[in-house]
């Protein structure tokens, strides 16, 4: 990224007419390639350099009406900050864009752009949407490597402060608005370290964890302050923290893995994705030794599930020198809620994809490890609830995969913890999430503020995000005025 | 002022066995029987879960009892009063139920003599009488007597080979107590996994309640990753935040023991990892290595 900006070239792009941006191609990033990266942890895609950023940006035709604005759950002004790298400005572009986002390398990397600020592209219309993901990122990280990384101005002090729990994508968001608006802020995390699933769970190769610390950094040289090793609900309650803060805001993620229930999962070698993905992510496991926890080595593994986190749990198995990966998904790929791009990179790290398929149980050896996964083939019948077509299993068709680790990864609930150690906290008794006003983020506990995964249910980082950017804005109108029985949050 | 986290006091009980004063006023406030905590020494560290063996909420400490085992445990065995834990969390678990039940037995096997320390505590100050059991393989390995005659009515001590209070192990005599003295209300036994086993089995055939508090591999501690998984009465449980304590008739300990072995190879390589690295320190620094393979 260090490469020199050429102004002639600018100047060009900056005079050229709408029906010449719209002809510019959609600019590739580079990254490692599949036979390299599949053994290693490092980043896959490698950012964009300075002048294909440009040449990128150069292809926003500026609408007058930008709808992609409207796709983004926290609503960043993209087209000012890609007018700005259009024009060779960098530093105005991440001025513009930590407006409104304060962890630009993470949405950059980690956002679902294609279903949303890109999906709403006008140039996307006609051929290929900007690359507003990109885009970002290279703003985020030209930042961050020029060492040019500003710590935004805080208010004047209210003398109100505010407990957040959890320090993921929600908790981390609504420290920051707070802080903007004078506030006081505690952050209470259970772990040892910040940044929630971006740490335990995304791994190192699509986010890496010195990328989630810089951006940490910001939020702490604000003024926020972090308590780690802090599970409230056993150390303090809610209501001890209602004593101490004139409100709280509960973003404790869906920290709940759940399981099939099927026969064997509890023998040796079936992980939750939760706990392989928080062995290698958090704990270092892929350095074990010199890390003191370990995981599976493995040969043979299976991946059950067919979303972002059963990616990014084969696509590990993988970096951890299994020989062979399998991803078992009951419906076909059409239907994977995966991210098209981490479909197609686990499939070029050479990730098995065994479609229509479900696990029926595993077996054992003596010493209760896992050694194979019987299965069922399975066809898709009438379209279900979710308006999918539902997988019906075909009779007689069980037969058995080899394997020496399983990682299972429907899906995580809320965790229970914090909600069952709170009176007064309404939690859906189905789902087990926090019931929370999604116009106000305010729970059915005066001065509780909830959001993300916990209010929702799993969910994306960036959704987290808008939720603790409406939960600021809610918690700052409950400090200001008194008033708890809102319906809806005034504009 | 002690910092958060710094331990105060390293003590040798037992041949291995290490009882540390740890200052955590915060949890040392909160913390209930049954509960434990969970703790890490280095950037690099493992999470390890230990019972909390007492606290003291006035001076805001915990003692905790461990046993150098693996690589973690044996690199605390060499810190130092003014060392400080890197991350010690806690408390978490669900806590005893404590109730007046009448006759309790509790039974500490080995390092598990610790953690039935507080519980014993809290069945006493509930009006119970408390008969405590304790063994071990020898005398040496008979820890916390003292403290857990001060939580008891009675104890008795046994070890394998008689060294110390009577020969045999704590299944004999709670057949003995049990034929001579009737049933007790209430049997807790912690230990080894296969005690905790025969001690279930023993108490099933008199149809004595009976609680255990289970050990097995952890990461978060919380509910998050489910490495913890204990079946229970044919359910799947999380004994970080389900237990550790359950109802011992119920418990598949065959599983539990499988489970606890999962890593046993790559606990070995951690160890010589660990000492190698501690040697290559020696050599430079003159301080004797821990770990003697």
């Amino acid at each position: 990224m260090e490469d020199a900006l050429d102004p002639q070239e600018v100047k060009r792009l900056q005079g050229l007419k709408p029906k010449d941006r719209i002809k510019i191609p959609r600019q590739k990033m580079p990254e490692q390639a599949p036979e390299v990266r599949r053994r290693n942890f490092k980043e896959v895609p490698l950012g964009l350099p300075a002048m294909t950023a440009i040449l990128e940006a150069n292809r926003c035709i500026q609408c007058k009406k930008p709808t992609c604005i409207d796709g983004c759950p926290v609503v960043i002004d993209i087209p000012d900050f890609v007018a700005r790298i259009a024009a060779g400005d960098f530093l105005g572009g991440i001025r513009s864009l930590k407006g409104t986002n304060m962890l630009p390398a993470i949405c950059g990397r980690v956002c679902p752009q294609e279903e949303q600020c890109e999906n709403r592209c006008v140039v996307g219309k006609t051929g290929r949407p900007v690359a507003i993901g990109r885009l970002e990122r290279f703003l985020a990280d030209w930042e961050r490597e020029q060492g040019k990384v500003e710590v935004p101005t805080v208010g004047a002090p209210t003398g109100m402060s505010v407990g957040v729990v959890g320090c993921g994508p929600a908790g981390l968001t609504v420290a920051i608005d707070l802080r903007r608006y004078g506030h006081d802020v505690t952050i209470y995390e259970a772990l040892h370290a910040p940044g929630g699933v971006l740490m335990y769970g995304i791994p190192e190769f699509r986010l890496p964890k010195r990328i989630v610390h810089a951006e940490v950094d910001v939020v702490r040289r604000m003024g926020v302050k972090i308590e780690y090793d802090f599970v409230v609900g056993k150390l303090d309650g809610v209501d001890d923290l209602l004593r101490r803060h004139d409100a709280v805001f509960l973003g404790t993620g869906a920290g709940l893995p759940w399981f099939m229930e099927i026969p064997g999962e509890n023998l040796c070698g079936v992980y939750s994705a939760n706990e392989f993905l928080t062995r290698v992510n958090l704990m270092g496991a892929y350095d074990f030794p010199r890390a003191g926890t370990p995981v599976a080595r493995s040969r043979n593994v299976a991946v059950i599930g067919g979303g972002n986190v059963a990616m990014d749990s084969a696509r590990t198995a993988q970096r951890l020198g299994a020989e062979k990966v399998y991803l078992i998904y009951r419906r076909s790929e059409d239907e994977m809620p995966a991210r098209e791009e981490e479909i197609e990179h686990a499939k070029e790290e050479g990730i098995e994809l065994v479609l229509l398929t479900n696990p029926l149980r595993y077996l054992g050896d003596e010493k209760g490890r896992v050694t194979a996964v019987e299965c069922q083939r399975m066809e898709l019948g009438a379209p279900d609830a979710s308006g999918r077509r539902k997988p019906m299993p075909v009779p007689g068709s069980e037969y058995r995969i080899p394997v020496d680790t399983v990682v299972v990864a429907i899906g995580n609930g809320p965790n229970p913890l914090l909600p069952s150690a709170t009176p007064g906290l309404r939690v859906d008794p189905r789902k087990g999430t926090i019931h929370t006003n999604l116009d106000n983020m305010r729970t059915s506990k005066k001065g509780v503020f909830a959001g993300g995964d916990a209010a929702i249910g799993a969910a994306t980082v960036i959704l987290a995000m808008g939720h603790g950017r409406r939960a600021a804005r809610s918690i700052h109108h409950w400090l200001a005025t008194g008033v708890w029985e809102i319906d809806v949050l005034p504009a | 002022m002690p910092e958060n986290n710094e331990i105060l006091e390293n003590t040798v009980l037992a041949e291995k066995v290490n009882r540390y004063l740890v200052y955590a006023p915060r949890i040392a406030r909160k913390r209930k029987a049954g509960e434990f905590v969970l703790l890490r020494l280095s950037e690099q560290g493992e999470r390890i879960p230990l019972t909390i063996a007492d606290a003291d909420a006035e001076a805001g400490t915990l003692t905790l009892v461990v046993q150098a085992v693996g690589k973690t445990t044996l690199e605390m065995s060499a810190m130092k009063p003014g060392d400080r834990l890197l991350n010690v969390v806690g408390p978490l678990g669900a806590a005893t139920h404590v109730d007046r039940f009448g006759t309790v037995v509790m039974i500490g096997g080995g390092i598990g003599i610790a953690p039935s320390h507080p519980i014993a505590q809290a069945m006493h100050a509930a009006g119970n009488r408390v008969i405590s059991i304790l063994g071990a393989r020898n005398r040496s390995l008979i820890i916390m007597e003292e403290e857990m005659r001060r939580a008891s009515d009675e104890v008795i001590v046994t070890t394998d080979d008689g060294s110390y209070g009577r020969k045999g192990l704590v299944t004999d005599v709670l057949r003995e107590l049990i034929q001579t003295r009737g049933k007790p209300d209430l049997v807790v036994a912690i230990g080894p996994v296969i005690m905790m086993k025969f001690v279930s089995r023993l108490t099933q055939e008199f149809a004595i309640r009976t609680v255990v508090s289970l050990n097995p591999v952890m990461v978060d501690g919380t509910g998050m990753c489910g490495g913890c998984r204990v079946t229970v009465g044919g359910k799947t449980k999380f004994a970080c935040v389900d237990g550790p304590e359950f109802d011992g008739h119920a418990v598949d300990f065959d599983e539990l023991m499988k489970r606890q072995a999962f890593y046993r190879e790559q606990e070995q390589e951690a160890l010589q990892h660990y000492q190698h690295e501690c040697k290559l320190r020696e050599g430079a620094s003159q301080v004797p290595c821990p770990v003697q393979l």
